[in-house]
């Protein structure tokens, strides 16, 4: 089913979520509503086909069906090809519908090589063997790699399964201009945080810009609390349900942003974050946990180059180690794993000349392989790309990290309950955890 | 929008009585006429149409009832594997969406029944008098049953928006404190997704009353009014009685639409946040990378038996008439 669950398409595909999503999605959505009890049974249906690919071409599957990211695959794909004469064969599909039919498109005849995301997301269909491991390809661009990214691609099994291309980070954005004005700080430590936010309220601004309508973007804030307190071994833990939610320091992360809920936008339930980030270009909040990504709302120059940022500040352990940083990136799909071609093209990915093609085309996101060319960077993108550089480690974002089902249907629920009225019922969280952990 | 099916819900009705009577007379000859085309024809007819129905219908309902009893990731058929009942347990006590959902879809039954239909059965009365542009403004109350999901979203976005929207910028609110939140408030947003919801099913109403009103033999009405019975009575007494069939139309309608009820909540925001609806958690978790198929087929099943208390009350009445 083509169906628009797509709170998965986090990031920046997520960020082109727009009205022609809804309408593409919508549409399906109702004739979905007219089957509903029989959509259990529907499982059917093939993902787009890939050819049997001889040893000089390959297919590769692209869910990167917005304008400017389709463009900047053609030019991987064509540097590519004029590099090793490998004929790519590209078929791409809309964002949404591709990440929906994943499970299918990978059991049916997928293509050798396609996009897709780090963390559970891959981790889980590398478990499932339906994903060609490339131990081989990663001798090679190994080396291209911090060991945080190279963390990120490795599957459940320690083999290795995943080329990241691009990644943002999420973080406090905000305007240089307001800043410098009101003489505010950047806070390094949560209480410096919630004593400027407590100032910028008293300056009658809103201090924290939020915005929860679609349920994902709190998931950035429960994140950071969580692997700031707990560390970011436990986020990993619990988003693959090691740790249960009903202990103790879960119910800390949510007594901890109790502090910071008073000065975070209270009317975020109705707002999507692009309204968000309006109020924002509009001076008319101090701050704005988002990704990178909230640069796109900006088209004005002038407001783009007043937007600074910083990292999420320390609470209790391991300091500003951890990022949130989702990656997107390739994967090879079982039948592609008998393809030289396509793991030469995930080796040219995972070079800088490969990411530079990708980069020169969609320069929004920041390369991961160590050697692309940064000159290009604006002074915001360049601040990103270090705080990522730096990182110890690095986390896919809740709902990448997390089974789908949780982070969709307990989590966004929980967490708009929380915004609501500051209360959760983490025992209920866990009890619905384990049901959906025991079903994968 | 299923329209067809349910507009042609009473059409059996007279299909199946037209053939009987002429059969009646000679009833031994009209089996033996048929030659063996014809019995092909009709095995086809009759044939494929069974067939249709078995694939897309009864074996997937048949499917979803299994799976709810499983748990199943989506992948390999090797994977499913027997949960009993948890899945329900998981529905009943865990999910703390459910409950809501069901209050929400009552809600969504008691409103459409007291608010928009009535709404749709007046604007059919006034736009059967002969007043000018009747047939312009049957147009405009039945165009939001034509419009797809999408635009009905953005519609009611330009309506509702809390700092932009049409509707606070007419309270005066717009931009302000005050100015209530429609879609993010959870008090209000199912009230404003009901209005929603009642715009475009009073149209629906509207139409189906339309056909009822022209089907009324205005000889019934001469005569109320030789009797000398006022408007209302008319209506109330002889008019409304007379269109029977299309109010047990309406009425199945009305319940099928608020089971149903998904769209305008989805178009909100995916049925969350005081918008919970039965069908908007079927769709949740059956589709998509988040599935967990076993809850998903038991919210399905759960609201499939749900359905089928009006569907049995409603078929059960058909068939009963057709006896006598």
């Amino acid at each position: 089913m083509s169906f628009n669950e797509d709170q998965s398409a986090r990031g920046i595909i997520r960020s082109a979520f727009d009205r022609r999503t809804l309408l593409k999605t919508l549409g399906v959505g109702a004739v979905s509503a007219a089957g509903i009890p029989l959509l259990a049974a529907c499982t059917g249906g093939s993902g787009p086909g890939g050819s049997a690919a001889a040893s000089t071409s390959l297919t590769f599957g692209s869910g990167s069906s917005d304008d400017v990211p389709k463009a900047a695959y053609k030019a991987v794909t064509d540097a590519f090809t004029a590099k090793t004469k490998n004929v790519v064969t590209t078929n791409v599909v809309p964002h949404n519908d591709f990440q929906n039919k994943i499970s299918t498109y990978l059991q049916g005849s997928p293509d050798d090589s396609f996009t897709w995301f780090a963390g559970y997301r891959m981790q889980y269909y590398a478990g499932k063997g339906l994903l060609a491991p490339i131990d081989d390809v990663w001798e090679t661009i190994g080396a291209n790699y911090s060991d945080a990214m190279k963390k990120a691609s490795t599957g459940p099994d320690g083999k290795m399964y995943f080329v990241p291309n691009y990644n943002y980070p999420w973080g406090f954005f905000y305007r240089k201009s307001v800043w410098q004005e009101k003489g505010y700080e950047v806070p390094t430590t949560f209480d410096a945080l919630t004593t400027l936010c407590a100032k910028m309220k008293a300056d009658g601004l809103v201090p924290i810009e939020f915005a929860d309508k679609d349920g994902w973007p709190a998931m950035g804030t429960f994140d950071y609390i969580n692997m700031r307190l707990n560390g970011y071994q436990f986020h990993m833990d619990l988003t693959a349900h090691k740790e249960t939610w009903d202990q103790k320091k879960v119910s800390d992360v949510f007594d901890t942003w109790k502090a910071l809920l008073p000065y975070q936008n209270p009317a975020a339930l109705g707002m999507t974050w692009q309204d968000a980030a309006i109020n924002m270009g509009k001076k008319k909040s101090g701050m704005y946990l988002l990704g990178s990504f909230v640069t796109q709302q900006y088209t004005d120059k002038a407001i783009l180059d007043d937007i600074d940022f910083f990292p999420f500040p320390e609470i209790a352990v391991e300091g500003q180690d951890a990022v949130e940083a989702p990656i997107d990136g390739l994967l090879l799909s079982k039948k592609g794993g008998n393809n030289q071609a396509a793991k030469d093209f995930m080796s040219f990915m995972g070079t800088p000349e490969g990411q530079d093609a990708y980069a020169k085309v969609d320069p929004s996101n920041i390369a991961t392989a160590k050697g692309a060319d940064t000159s290009a960077f604006s002074p915001l993108t360049k601040k990103c790309a270090d705080t990522i550089a730096n990182a110890k480690s690095i986390s896919q974002f809740f709902d990448r990290d997390a089974l789908p089902a949780m982070a969709n249907n307990v989590m966004i629920p929980a967490l708009q309950a929380f915004i609501k009225d500051g209360t959760v019922d983490v025992k209920n969280m866990e009890s619905q955890a384990k049901a959906l952990y025991a079903a994968q | 929008m299923s329209t067809p099916t349910e507009l042609s819900a009473p059409a059996p009705h007279g299909k199946r009585a037209a053939p009987a009577s002429p059969r009646r007379p000679r009833k031994n000859a009209g089996v033996k006429r048929l030659s063996t085309t014809d019995k092909v024809v009709l095995g086809f007819m009759i044939g494929i149409p069974t067939l249709v129905q078995l694939a897309f219908v009864w074996i997937p309902t048949l499917l979803s009832v299994l799976l709810s009893f499983t748990r199943w990731n989506g992948l390999a058929l090797s994977d499913i594997r027997a949960a009993g009942l948890a899945n329900y347990s998981y529905v009943f006590n865990d999910s703390p969406a459910f409950w809501p959902a069901v209050q929400h879809n009552i809600l969504w039954l008691v409103f459409l029944a007291v608010i928009a239909t009535p709404l749709g059965l007046l604007l059919a009365v006034l736009l059967d008098q002969q007043i000018r542009g009747s047939k312009i403004y049957q147009s405009i109350f039945f165009v939001p049953v034509m419009l797809s999901l999408a635009l009905v979203g953005i519609i009611w976005q330009l309506f509702y928006q809390k700092d932009n929207g049409l509707l606070n910028f007419l309270l005066g609110t717009a931009g302000t404190p005050e100015a209530v939140d429609w879609f993010g408030d959870s008090s209000v947003n199912i009230w404003a997704a009901l209005i929603a919801a009642t715009w475009r099913h009073a149209g629906y109403v509207m139409i189906l009353y339309l056909a009822g009103l022209k089907g009324v033999d205005a000889s019934l009405k001469e005569a109320a009014s030789l009797d000398g019975a006022n408007a209302t009575q008319t209506f109330f007494r002889i008019v409304f009685p007379a269109m029977a069939p299309i109010n047990i139309v309406i009425v199945v309608i009305t319940i099928i639409e608020s089971l149903r009820a998904f769209d305008v909540v989805w178009v909100i925001n995916k049925g969350t946040n005081g918008l919970e609806l039965i069908s908007a958690l079927v769709i949740s978790y059956l589709i998509g990378e988040g599935q967990s198929i076993g809850i998903g087929s038991a919210f399905a099943v759960i609201l499939l038996v749900i359905s089928l208390v009006p569907i049995t009350i409603y078929l059960s009445r058909t068939f009963r008439k057709e006896k006598f």
